[in-house]
């Protein structure tokens, strides 16, 4: 094998000369291995999923790198420049997401992109990032606890775009906006009987929801998510599937390339939202749990260096991207394993799909760049 | 456990975020404790989320596995029959008669279809249907998993529609069964079903052997219904057995053409034609008209794919009359020298006055049969024994159904000689009040023209000829098959009958038709049977005209130049070396293929 002490000591030589160049690049070094695992990981079960097919997987490696400059572009930016920007991103995302709502409804159907001609992009995936940064600036120069105009207003900040989200009609992106908001709030410190009171809130507006606002699909998904059985070869066709995908995986799973639910096409989706059941199945339970286990790392570090920053606007912000990052992952993998009903929510830095990887990213170099700087705010 | 975090989180907050309140910037020094406390709380929040994740992955890898797996076998896993060919058959020198082309079947599992509800328009498209209709017949029945869309679809036709990869439709290898000679073995082979099941004829008679047995493999197949990959073969698949039948095709079109030219010429209604080997008992040739196409489903009708020659029973009129001689010579009281007293052209059998068409004074039975006397025959029958009688029909087949196998046979009727009267026998030795089939007409005569040794019908070709049974004695047929030369000679009844360079022998028969009340005297059944070459037996057959309509109605008038045409083409085609030489007849051969 090899000598323990001598590579031992090159090793840490390496290690620190690493260190001070991702220290100069403003990047954290655990977070970036953790999300470049999670990548790797989510590439090899790409090629897997899309039928080995190289061209699939070579643009979602395109994307990732594309990705990986936002998260380094970001990075350098101060924070004091992130929290002047988050007034007018927010508003320019909220013009955005008119814009596509009415074209949307011109177009009679739903509406999520908005074509400039060069690229598409989905307007509601800025606002992920636009309403946690605009509610963390709105509230950390506000006394903590809020009082209740602040409430109000944070209130408008994250209703207004994820209520323009739901109406395109995009439940899952819409869902995401708010909790991504909501924990920002919680963060701010919210007292207990306004949580409750909120809570109480949110189950009259969930029920006003369910009558005036949501589809009959998205209605049928929650339908389904209590008995798959009902609707065998309909709306529950994804779950069942998913879940026998999963299911059949065992402990070691059937191997790459020869999940059969997967490779067979019984398995919806199965590059995008459905990916973790592919994962399951072809890496079975072994796999899913180092998938998580990866997961846990990266919202761990983040969450660490949340913690380690030194203002109320980057804590807030901070904690509200690490957060929201394992929302994404407990919605997703929480719908795919019959948990959570079906809702369009990809499985972040795995699942194929260009906005979202990007987001992710950016939102990654936002947090780096949030602790990264935090000497520089602090003196 | 989760309330007592949030309050011991919400609890402890509330205190320090009032010692920083009126701060700005959330710069206070225990700020960072303070959002480390909340930092707890949703990590537990976190914690508690990845707890459930993995539980549910347990749940579902762990201890549900096992139901799973099966679950997703089930969904890919699929037992796919093969489908067995059917056997081809072919004529006795291997000419094809019926053979099976591969075909596609697409069929949907509307269940899965409706779901695809969008693509019903594409696969309406392509199956050039009306995608209302299309879409209805889908719907309405949505409580089955199988539905044939299309039946018998060109296997490149079909390639189309399943590269459309709609889910829920599928494709069915399936087996067509085609005709090459159409109509004119069709009353032979009979049909099979769209479920190529053997329906009539010899498709029913022998579908155990032709049809095979299905074999059974488990497949791969994607969520398409493609199948990616054959697992294992579960049951082999037995390809149907081919089979030769004894038909010679060459004889089988010449009788098609010969007859429909009769039937067309003497605007019959219907009429058969049936030509066997003599010393084999195989048929040679069975036509009927009206004829129908197998290939054509449309034209499947029982009028039509009827196999008259076999399952229709007539009264044979006067071509009976050869076989009542048999019994006469075989009961000894008769040779060929025996004159019978016909004197006066009438004879009264109980209150029923028999009359010849001339006076023909005494005669001999060569002449009682080449001019078909009632008088003579029913003084030969009346003179003999009714079981006497009764034992040669019996024994040359009349009143049983033959051996052939061919389903529906009829066994024609032949009552008992118990309840045999004169008046009856008198009718009998005439045709009258008995009923045979055109086959068993044509295997009486066969059977007289080898040398009385009844061998069994037989519709497959026959390697080795069985020894049959005696019906009667070897002398008295040869005396008889003399006895029918005279028919066929110029001065016969059935000398139209006559091919050139061939002896032939045989009778002739016209007979009233039964009708409800009593025997219709404008409507006759026109019958030729006979025997060819005369010296050395190769070939006998029988022709039936029903209901000429166009003026003639004579068996000797109607049916004989059919058989002159049918068994002179086939004694030629057979090369069966003639036997009466023409020498200087002025006439020229009279050629088959004019026709």
């Amino acid at each position: 094998m090899f000598e323990p002490i001598e590579v031992g000591s090159r090793s840490r030589r390496t290690f620190s000369a690493a260190g001070r160049i991702l220290g100069a690049l403003k990047l954290d070094g655990p977070l970036l291995v953790g999300i470049g695992l999670i990548m790797l990981f989510g590439l090899v079960v790409l090629y897997s999923a899309s039928g080995q097919n190289w061209s699939m997987v070579f643009k979602a490696g395109v994307r990732a790198a594309l990705g990986g400059v936002a998260m380094c572009a970001l990075a350098q930016v101060k924070p004091a420049f992130l929290r002047r920007l988050a007034l007018p991103l927010w508003v320019m995302g909220v013009i955005l997401l008119i814009v596509v709502d009415v074209t949307g409804h011109i177009g009679k159907g739903a509406q999520r992109w908005l074509d400039l001609g060069f690229m598409r992009f989905q307007p509601s995936e800025i606002m992920k990032l636009a309403v946690p940064m605009c509610a963390a600036w709105w509230l950390h120069e506000r006394p903590l606890p809020p009082d209740w105009k602040a409430l109000f207003v944070v209130a408008l900040i994250i209703l207004v775009p994820s209520c323009l989200t739901i109406i395109q009609p995009d439940l899952g992106t819409g869902t995401l906006i708010l909790i991504g908001g909501t924990l920002v709030v919680i963060m701010a410190g919210l007292q207990f009987r306004v949580m409750f009171g909120l809570a109480a809130a949110g189950v009259v507006s969930a029920w006003f929801a369910w009558q005036y606002v949501l589809y009959d699909y998205q209605k049928q998904r929650v339908f389904t998510l209590l008995d798959p059985e009902s609707d065998k070869l309909g709306a529950g066709y994804h779950i069942i599937q998913s879940q026998i995908a999963i299911g059949s995986g065992g402990v070691f799973g059937k191997g790459l390339l020869n999940g059969s639910q997967g490779q067979l096409e019984f398995l919806p989706e199965r590059t995008t939202d459905f990916i973790y059941a592919m994962v399951g199945e072809e890496l079975g339970l072994l796999g899913a749990t180092i998938l998580l286990l990866l997961y846990c790392f990266v919202v761990g570090r983040a969450l660490y260096l949340a913690v380690e920053t030194q203002d109320t606007f980057a804590r807030l912000l901070a904690g509200s991207i690490s957060l929201t990052f394992f929302v994404y992952v407990f919605i997703n993998a929480g719908m795919v394993s019959g948990l959570l009903p079906v809702v369009g929510v990809p499985l972040p830095l795995v699942s194929y799909g260009g906005t979202s990887m990007v987001t992710l990213l950016a939102s990654f170099g936002i947090l780096m760049s949030l602790y990264s700087h935090r000497k520089l705010v602090a003196s | 456990m989760k309330a007592g975090s949030m309050k011991i989180f919400s609890g402890s907050k509330r205190g320090r975020v009032r010692s920083e309140s009126g701060g700005t910037g959330g710069n206070g020094r225990d700020d960072p404790r303070n959002f480390r406390w909340r930092a707890n709380f949703v990590l537990a929040l976190l914690v508690c989320g990845a707890f459930g994740l993995a539980y549910r992955a347990v749940q579902l890898q762990l201890k549900d596995h096992k139901f799973l797996a099966r679950q997703g076998d089930a969904r890919f896993s699929r037992v796919a029959e093969i489908t067995a060919t059917r056997g081809t058959i072919t004529d006795r020198y291997g000419e094809p008669l019926a053979v099976s082309t591969p075909v596609d079947s697409v069929w949907v599992n509307p269940k899965e279809l409706a779901l695809a509800s969008d693509q019903l328009p594409r696969l309406a498209k392509a199956l050039k249907r009306d995608k209302t209709e299309l879409a209805r017949r889908v719907t309405s029945n949505l409580d089955r998993e199988f539905l044939y869309l299309a039946r018998h679809m060109q296997p490149v036709e079909a390639q189309k529609i399943r590269a459309l990869e709609i889910p829920g439709v599928y494709l069915m290898r399936e087996y067509r069964r085609y005709y090459p000679t159409g109509e004119v073995a069709g009353h032979i082979l009979g049909f099979t079903s769209i479920d190529d099941e053997g329906q009539e004829g010899l498709e029913l008679a022998f579908d155990h052997w032709l049809a095979g047995e299905d074999g059974a493999k488990r497949v791969i197949q994607d969520r398409y219904g493609k199948i990616v990959q054959n697992v294992e073969e579960i049951r082999a698949m037995r390809p149907g057995r081919n089979l030769v039948l004894s038909v010679d095709l060459r004889i089988q079109y010449l009788a098609y053409r010969e007859l429909k030219a009769a039937i067309r010429d003497q605007r019959a209604k219907s009429g058969s034609v049936i030509v066997l080997d003599v010393a084999t008992g195989e048929v040679l040739a069975m036509v009927n008209q009206p004829a129908y196409n197998p290939n054509d489903r449309d034209q499947i009708k029982a009028k039509t794919y009827r196999n008259r020659a076999v399952t229709d029973i007539v009264e044979p009129g006067s071509s009976i009359k050869p076989f009542v001689v048999a019994a006469g010579l075989a009961s000894g009281r008769f040779d060929d020298h025996s004159v019978i007293d016909t004197n006066p052209g009438y004879i009264k059998v109980g209150a029923k006055l028999l009359e010849d068409r001339q006076n023909l004074g005494a005669v001999n039975l060569a002449t009682i049969l080449a001019k078909s006397s009632n008088v003579g025959m029913t003084k030969v029958a009346l003179a003999l024994e009714p079981a006497q009688m009764y034992g040669t029909l019996t024994a040359l087949g009349f009143g049983q159904v033959t051996t052939s196998g061919y389903p529906g046979e009829s066994a024609g009727l032949l009552p008992h000689y118990s309840h045999w009267r004169p008046v009856g026998i008198s009718s009998m030795s005439r045709g009258y009040g008995l009923s045979v089939t055109p086959l068993q007409l044509a295997h009486a005569y066969a059977t007289v023209a080898s040398m009385g040794v009844s061998r069994p019908i037989s519709f497959l070709r026959v390697e080795n000829p069985p020894e049959g049974n005696r019906a009667m004695d070897a002398g008295v047929s040869r005396m008889l098959v003399h006895l029918l030369e005279s028919v066929v000679a110029p001065e016969g009844g059935g000398k139209l009958a006559a091919i050139p360079g061939y002896s032939v022998a045989g009778k002739t028969g016209t007979a009233w038709k039964a009708t409800a009340g009593g025997y219709a005297t404008d409507r006759y059944l026109a019958v030729f049977g006979g025997i060819a070459p005369a010296s050395s037996p190769r070939l006998a057959a029988v022709v039936v005209i029903d209901e000429p309509g166009a003026g003639k109605y004579y068996g000797g008038e109607v049916a004989a130049p059919v058989f002159s045409g049918v068994v002179g083409g086939a004694l030629r085609l057979l090369a069966v070396p003639p036997d009466a030489p023409v020498n200087d007849d002025p006439t020229p051969v009279r050629q088959v293929a004019t026709r």
